[in-house]
């Protein structure tokens, strides 16, 4: 690890400050990937401000009509929550599938998304379930937060606070992982309820697979909304010219993985619904 | 052999700090270069050797300790992180000469060869009785071994030694989880 000065903030204020003016500073969650990047020296922060004295930061509720998670709820957290379980199973479901559960109990939802790795669950989850993500200074919407590859929309100084979902409508999430890392080697995450105003009653994102990062598969949701069955979304396939190659697969082997983790969360809601 | 040290070669170290946690019910106060890892703390200061580094990439869970009761794995973990927390390591969950029920549960059941893995698996299958209870079956044990790997048994007899510790643990006198 390179050397980097540690701090350990009580306040938001106090966080938001001591990354203010320091441009190399990064915040610290749960650390289970900004750790071992730091080991790696992969990178090489000059300030470390650790969220980890902030336990207002972890709390789950339900305000006005929506699930509202704290950024540094643990993905354990999230996976055994009454009310998580209770009105969003399939994200209970989801941070039920990362990593292992010593990796859960550290992990958390907002470093999760913060960092925006391709292959991480949670990006899916927010863009699917069309959530808000709230900073120290804004609400910024999913469909403008992940912007790229391990980009966000995120300032250098800005901490997200937590993120709010709409409840309403089903969603299921089917993740192919790869067997060492667990990270998704294809995730897809269905959501099916309320047509919002110029939206489409049917959203499919899909991680792991994207060479952008997290993306909404707008042909699959097209072919959804005229008809929510798995047999609709046959012969729809990805370009793999779009997709990670990497030692793992190839672009053409994980476009055919979208399809067919599109078609298997598609099946299971049916089957739930029949 | 490697040396189970790794401690960092680099010229500039970083600011020492001063760090207050417990560890297996005794308080400790040390000061450490804020790269320490928590591992590193527990070995190479402490000299708490029984937490293993296999990997180093959170992948094996031979590092695995409690903090606050939750499983985690100290390599990926740095000493600051857990000021003012509860750590328990492998050397903290037996009774003066009496063994843990879920050691014993891996003494009876045969549950290791080379035992490199054992303090981690036994500290990840105490964080599934903190989380399921007492009574765990046979698929649970399974997934919540997905990151806890052994290299010599096959798994076999350490998901049967688990399920039979969890439920030692459950029955015996307040031995348990803390």
């Amino acid at each position: 690890m390179f050397a980097f000065t540690y701090h350990r903030p009580d306040t938001l204020t106090q966080a938001v400050g001591l990354l203010r003016g320091r441009e190399e500073a990064k915040p610290l969650a749960g650390g289970q990937t900004l750790i071992a990047t730091l080991k790696q020296r992969l990178a090489a922060p000059s300030d470390l401000v650790d969220l980890g004295a902030l336990p207002a930061l972890r709390a789950i509720a339900r305000v006005d009509g929506r699930l509202v998670i704290g950024a540094m709820a643990r993905h354990a957290d999230v996976e055994a929550s009454p009310l998580v379980r209770e009105s969003l199973p399939a994200l209970a479901a989801l941070a039920g599938l990362i990593g292992d559960p010593a990796v859960r109990n550290r992990g958390t939802l907002g470093g999760s998304i913060a960092n925006n790795d391709p292959s991480a669950d949670y990006p899916a989850g927010c863009l699917a379930l069309d959530a808000t993500i709230v900073t120290d200074r804004r609400e910024i919407a999913a469909a403008d937060f992940f912007i790229g590859l391990f980009e966000t929309a995120l300032e250098p100084d800005e901490i997200i606070i937590q993120v709010a979902f709409p409840l309403g409508g089903e969603g299921t999430y089917e993740k192919f992982r790869n067997p060492a890392s667990r990270y998704a080697m294809a995730g897809v995450f269905i959501w099916r309820g309320q047509a919002l105003p110029g939206e489409g009653p049917v959203r499919v994102a899909v991680t792991g697979a994207g060479q952008g990062g997290v993306f909404r598969w707008s042909e699959a949701e097209a072919a959804l909304a005229a008809h929510f069955s798995p047999t609709a979304l046959a012969g729809l396939v990805l370009s793999g010219d779009e997709m990670i190659e990497d030692i793992h697969g190839s672009g053409a082997y994980r476009a055919h993985l979208v399809g067919a983790m599109a078609r298997r969360a598609v099946a299971r809601m049916t089957q739930a619904g029949a | 052999m490697q040396p189970t040290s790794f401690k960092d070669t680099s010229l500039v170290r970083a600011p020492a700090h001063p760090l207050a946690l417990s560890v297996n019910g005794a308080a400790v106060s040390v000061t450490v270069d804020v790269r320490t890892l928590l591992v590193q703390l527990l070995r190479d200061e402490l000299r708490l050797t029984g937490t293993h580094v296999g990997c180093d990439t959170s992948q094996c869970g031979a590092c695995t300790v409690l903090v606050d009761g939750a499983a985690v794995k100290a390599c990926a973990v740095l000493a600051v992180q857990v000021e003012g927390r509860e750590v328990r390591t492998i050397e903290g969950v037996a009774t003066a000469e009496t063994l843990h029920p879920m050691q014993e549960a891996f003494r009876e059941h045969h549950g290791l060869q080379c035992g490199f893995c054992t303090p981690g698996m036994i500290l990840a299958a105490m964080d599934m009785v903190r989380r399921h209870g007492p009574v765990l079956d046979e698929a649970t044990v399974r997934a919540d071994l997905e990151g806890n790997l052994c290299r010599c048994t096959g798994y076999h007899n350490i998901v049967k030694a688990i399920i039979a510790g969890a439920r030692a643990m459950g029955a015996g006198p307040a031995v348990g989880l803390d």
